[in-house]
């Protein structure tokens, strides 16, 4: 008797408990438009989704690169200090010694347009406009030999560019299901 | 209570060169005449009243701080290798200063790719778009009213022991080696209520996650991962997250690799597919033997280090020495820790300090009759999937030594005749 009571007891409470529940789950997110987020909204997807209007060529990039990238990675991206952006090619195989660049290494050049229009130049992030973004761009591609010397850089052509290392990665096979 | 003694002149051997039966610590047995007795015999000096016992104390403070004696028990990180680019880089955990499984919030490695943004929690904010119905956008006031979960998990970098991929071993101590590891209680709100609140779209398979910071660190990670355990953190040992942490809020992707855990987290864009960013792609790949490479290594795999004895550390005479290091797997609970004084000849079962939780570290201690000699003081940790910490040859048999990251090979410390500690390959 008294373990059927509690029972009915326990389901009340269970049924109360609920409908209250239901009635007021927590939604503390606030809308906002679309439109509103476009500033923060920088993600460039390898089909080029989401990269801005604007244009730049391989002679503007190399006077941008001089003047702004140059310092930390060197004459024609060299590197040193920091990362080197040429150079590379061939280094992968078996038993060499890597030397991972945008040229050798890098598979997508819109993430090339994504992590300098983020990241750099390091002491003022998001400080070039897209036509200057497009334009180191191309000038770290044509170092590279991936892009020609007149190549123009967009939101149509910069996804087409197709890099050395575009099939050289595999998934992990261990990853959770 | 009657304690069991166990045999002074065998030990009690459990493996070789010298590991006892951890009945040492699972029955409060001791042994005699080499656990209880100082190696040089001697009295100890008489005993004084201390000067503080004399006059009172200081006293209170606002925030506590560690002793003025414990000065040298400070996060470990390199000179920049470029002045103008600081704040890149990591600051290790000193993992043969601390005990337990919990890191000090203080003490916690920090990886940075651009510094460590001072950002005013009242103008930060967190927006999730992309594939959903309702881009919303979520204030550190609006997150910290959800009903809250903890989680006490680990962080590993994916870069830590990298420098066991070198040809030769380093001279280094496991903090240089292995200090991008912390574990902590994280709490906040689950990343699945702020996403059924925005209404995922069925096309969407991937979440773009982003940091605040001036590099605007960015990770797609698996939606399924986001809609399972991962952790929108306010909290880090029950205090709000540490700057270096990702203060005000950062997200916790229990047992995938650090970076995806991303810091000073203000914007999660669900997307079809992965964005192929930075660290996705140039960083955080693992290169293999031929010229193809893994790429979205989630998990750290299982794996442990001993913290002590380790290189720094040195032995005072033979005698009796507890082993204790942490084990830890990114695909659940560690089952089983085996420790080898005898470089991989032989092994015996460690003690596994409780809670043993997943994705994150446990303790364990060994004991150790150490005789003076030579001895190489190996751990491999074997997780709940059953998959063994792999040898330092198996690991490079698979993958190579090429791969820079996610390096959980067993790391070894070789003992000399004078009781310092070496990093070896064994």
């Amino acid at each position: 008797m008294c373990t059927l009571k509690c029972l009915a007891v326990c389901a009340a409470m269970l049924i109360a408990a609920s409908d209250a529940a239901s009635a007021q789950l927590p939604q503390f997110g606030q809308p906002i438009a679309p439109a509103d987020i476009a500033p923060w909204d920088i993600s460039i997807g390898p089909d080029g989704a989401g990269l801005p209007p604007g244009r730049g060529t391989v002679a503007q990039g190399e006077i941008i690169y001089a003047a702004k990238c140059q310092a930390c990675h060197g004459e024609k991206g060299t590197g040193r200090p920091n990362d080197s952006l040429v150079g590379g090619t061939g280094s992968l195989g078996p038993d060499k010694v890597p030397v991972k660049t945008v040229g050798s290494y890098w598979p997508y050049a819109t993430t090339l347009f994504d992590y300098i229009r983020r990241a750099m130049p390091f002491q003022e992030s998001q400080s070039l406009s897209s036509d200057e973004v497009y334009a180191v761009s191309a000038y770290i591609l044509h170092l590279n030999e991936i892009v020609g010397a007149n190549d123009v850089l967009d939101a149509q052509s910069l996804p087409k560019v197709t890099m050395p290392n575009r099939d050289g990665f595999l998934l992990f096979p261990r990853n959770p299901k | 209570m009657v304690r069991k003694r166990i045999n002074p002149a065998s030990g009690d051997p459990a493996a070789g060169n010298g590991i006892v039966s951890r009945r040492v610590f699972l029955e409060g047995a001791f042994i005699a005449g080499a656990a209880g007795v100082s190696a040089s015999g001697a009295m100890a000096e008489p005993l004084i009243v201390q000067p503080w016992m004399k006059v009172p104390g200081a006293g209170f403070a606002g925030y506590g701080q560690p002793s003025q004696f414990e000065s040298k028990v400070v996060r470990v990180f390199p000179p920049p290798p470029n002045p103008a680019t600081q704040g890149v880089g990591p600051a290790r955990t000193p993992l043969h200063l601390l005990e337990g499984m919990i890191t000090p919030s203080g003490l916690h490695f920090e990886r940075s790719h651009s510094g460590i943004p001072d950002i005013d929690p009242d103008q930060h904010r967190l927006v999730v778009h992309g594939l959903v119905k309702r881009p919303l956008v979520f204030t550190i006031e609006a997150l910290s009213r959800y009903p809250m979960q903890s989680h006490i998990a680990f962080i590993e970098c994916a870069g830590n022991s990298q420098t066991l991929n070198a040809p030769k071993a380093q001279p280094l101590n496991v903090t240089a080696i292995h200090g991008m590891l912390g574990c902590q209680e994280w709490t906040g709100v689950r990343l699945s209520t702020l996403l059924d609140e925005a209404g995922v779209d069925r096309s969407a398979r991937w979440v773009i996650a982003e940091g605040a910071d001036s590099a605007a660190m960015s990770r797609s990670v698996p939606l399924a991962k986001a809609m399972d355990d991962a952790l929108i953190c306010l909290y880090q040992n029950g205090e709000r997250v540490r700057p270096s942490n990702g203060y005000p809020v950062r997200l916790l992707l229990p047992g995938f690799e650090g970076n995806m855990n991303v810091k000073w987290l203000r914007q999660l864009k669900l997307v079809a597919a992965p964005i192929m960013a930075r660290n996705e792609t140039s960083k955080y790949t693992v290169l293999l033997k031929d010229e193809k490479a893994w790429q979205f290594v989630f998990p750290m795999e299982v794996k442990s280090v001993i913290t002590r004895p380790s290189p720094g550390i040195t032995l005072k005479g033979p005698g009796f020495y507890e082993i204790s290091g942490l084990a830890w797997s990114g695909n659940g609970r560690i089952r089983q820790v085996d420790v080898s004084a005898d470089g991989g000849k032989s092994w015996a079962p460690a003690v596994l300090q409780g809670p043993i939780l997943p994705m994150a570290p446990v303790r364990f201690r060994a004991a150790w009759q150490w005789d003076g000699g030579p001895a190489v003081l190996q751990s491999r940790a074997i997780d709940d999937t059953g998959t063994v910490q792999p040898t330092r040859t198996q690991f490079a048999a698979e993958r190579g030594l090429r791969g820079v990251y996610h390096y959980n090979a067993i790391a070894s410390w070789r003992i000399d005749e004078k009781g310092e500690a070496t990093n070896v390959y064994s």
